[in-house]
């Protein structure tokens, strides 16, 4: 694959910034929108993009995203300065949260925001180290003749 | 991969003095200006009408019918939309206004608010039975409608199903009509009396691709002045009876949330203006809203109350619907149609559309992948390049617009103002070059050196 037809960008999120809180999935969206990508894939990469932005902004310090869009996929990698997560099994489980009370009351931090994210991906690679932070690693295959 | 869209409103390339208002307006960025007059890009037009609204110049026309059409029909309908009678509210209710239109030379003028009380129901029966991805969109607004085809394609199916009363009322009443008077449906016309541009493209090219039953839309501007003169001479009815003849929730259609608020739907949302809207489909789209079961979207402020062809202050004509609405709940009058009937028609498919509406997302930057990829990141390195500052100068509306435009080979960098020295350099450099490569073919002579210092001192 030639460097030419890969595009990669990074955008930072900083934890706690709920009043910018979903801009970065926003742009990545038009990105994907604008070289014409299928909407049902964009639709699923924007929940994915968003669910790990507000990860980021409800439990992070900070966190680079970055997208690397190729013909044949796309692929975010979210590695975020944070607790970590001592349990991943456990923060998989739809409905697991540690979502302050404050939080929940905003509509945030329903426990869904992981098992959402592998249900929308294609692949869903996690690692966490406890007290240092978590790097969610996403793919979405695009299948050529889907596009309009 | 070009299409011919119908568009209602037109650029008047005499009247523009390309003062950029336009450009700087439009949501979907489809204005450029150039050669200091503005032109439109077709594809991303959704006629919301937002460049009608700020044109200084009164260049930009919204293309209503005159009422001389009424002529070329056998027998005329008036079908206004309730924000017609939100022009008047309580002082001149809706029986009078009807009346007025039929003096105006329609042949009949039709009460739109029963209809869209019966499709309110028709909703709320959707609804009901509804279990696929929420929030289920109304469709009334055609500006959401495109809004949604052009720039949320993902989101096409949360749009009801459902068809709008302005289609099914004009179907009834050609289909009644032509019964009554034995005429060819095609002899019956039927008039929206609008508030908005956006309804004549709904007519002229319905988002499903279907034909409307409409004939043709004037505009409420158009119609108030000679209407008022018209209801001068009209009979008046008791208050009390010409109220019970109101439909709330019909009425209910003429402003953002009317229609939640008199079916009193517990879980919708309304929401109106396009930046809202916008906001409000992002957040759809990231995946949040989902326990909402209805949104309510129109493209103008406070709904169709706020179209640009109305003739009342929008927050005023807002109000006047609310008093009636609350005077009528007061009242505990409902004057709406018989929900069983409604059950039944909508069991038949009565009230659904006839096609599904299908998105049509703008253009890639290229139709293969590889290169679109490409263009994206040619498009970001010019826009790191550029001031940002959005002046529009250029001609297209902010810098990252330009800078896809260059990269569509449809504008030159230089045109950016701030690109122009980085431009007088590279002219200046390629002057110097010819310069020094003159003088070397000429140095046998020797004549250019000479002959100038000789001018200088003449």
């Amino acid at each position: 694959m030639s460097e030419e037809n890969e595009l990669s960008q990074i955008f930072e999120i900083l934890g706690g910034d709920f009043g910018h809180a979903g801009s970065v999935s926003t742009k990545v969206k038009e990105i994907l929108k604008e070289v014409g990508i299928d909407p049902s894939i964009i639709r699923r990469a924007a929940i994915v993009a968003y669910e790990a932005e507000m990860n980021v902004v409800m439990y992070a310090r900070k966190a680079l995203f970055a997208l690397t869009l190729t013909p044949g996929q796309i692929h975010f990698k979210i590695e975020d300065e944070g607790p970590g997560i001592p349990d991943i099994e456990l923060a998989m489980q739809e409905g697991f949260s540690t979502a302050t009370e404050e939080m929940r009351e905003m509509g945030f931090g329903a426990g869904m925001g992981l098992p959402n994210i592998r249900k929308n991906a294609d692949r869903f690679l996690i690692s966490s180290l406890v007290g240092r932070g978590t790097m969610l690693s996403v793919y979405f295959f695009l299948n050529q003749e889907s596009r309009g | 991969m070009s299409q011919y869209y119908y568009h209602s409103i037109r650029f008047d390339q005499e009247k523009c003095k390309g003062r950029m208002k336009c450009l700087r307006t439009c949501p979907t960025q489809a204005i450029r200006v150039r050669g200091r007059k503005a032109v439109m890009i077709e594809e991303r037009c959704i006629d919301c009408g937002e460049c009608l609204n700020v044109c200084p110049s009164g260049a930009i026309v919204p293309l209503t019918d005159p009422f001389g059409e009424l002529t070329r029909f056998r027998h005329t309908v008036a079908v206004p939309s309730p924000a017609l009678y939100a022009q008047f509210g309580r002082e001149i209710l809706p029986h009078k206004i009807l009346a007025g239109l039929k003096k105006l030379g329609f042949d009949d003028a039709f009460d739109l608010a029963y209809t869209c009380g019966e499709v309110s129901f028709a909703i709320q029966e959707f609804l009901r039975e509804y279990q696929g991805p929420k929030p289920v969109i109304s469709n009334a607004c055609p500006t959401v409608v495109r809004l949604i085809q052009v720039k949320y394609p993902d989101l096409i199916d949360l749009l009801i199903p459902v068809n709008t009363p302005r289609e099914i009322a004009a179907k009834n009443i050609k289909e009644k009509k032509s019964k009554q008077y034995g005429l060819a449906e095609k002899e019956i016309g039927t008039f929206y009396i609008t508030p908005c541009p956006v309804k004549m493209i709904s007519i002229k090219q319905p988002a499903e691709k279907g034909k409307s039953y409409l004939d043709g839309a004037l505009s409420i501007s158009d119609v108030y002045g000679p209407l008022l003169s018209a209801m001068e001479g009209v009979e008046k009815e008791s208050y009390r009876k010409a109220l019970e003849s109101i439909c709330i929730l019909g009425i209910g259609w003429a402003m953002v949330g009317g229609v939640c608020r008199t079916l009193r739907l517990r879980n919708s949302l309304a929401v109106s203006g396009l930046t809202e809207i916008i906001k409000v489909f992002d957040d759809i789209e990231r995946g949040r809203l989902r326990d909402i079961d209805f949104l309510e979207a129109y493209s103008c402020p406070q709904g169709c109350v706020g179209g640009s062809l109305t003739v009342e202050n929008v927050y005023s004509s807002y109000n006047k619907i609310l008093k009636l609405i609350e005077t009528l709940e007061f009242e505990k009058i409902k004057a709406c149609p018989d929900i069983r009937e409604v059950r039944r028609l909508y069991a038949q498919k009565y009230f659904f559309l006839d096609r599904k509406i299908e998105p049509r997302p703008l253009s890639p930057l290229d139709d293969d992948l590889g290169r679109a990829i490409k263009k994206r990141k040619q498009k970001e390195e010019i826009y790191e390049a550029l001031p940002k500052i959005d002046c529009g100068a250029c001609g297209s509306p902010d810098c990252l617009t330009f800078a896809e435009d260059v990269v569509m080979e449809k504008a030159q960098l230089f045109e950016c103002v701030f690109m122009l020295p980085e431009r007088f350099r590279e002219l200046f450099e390629e002057l110097i070059g010819l310069f020094n490569k003159a003088l070397f073919i000429n140095q046998g002579s020797r004549p250019g050196e000479k002959d100038y210092k000789k001018d200088k001192k003449d």
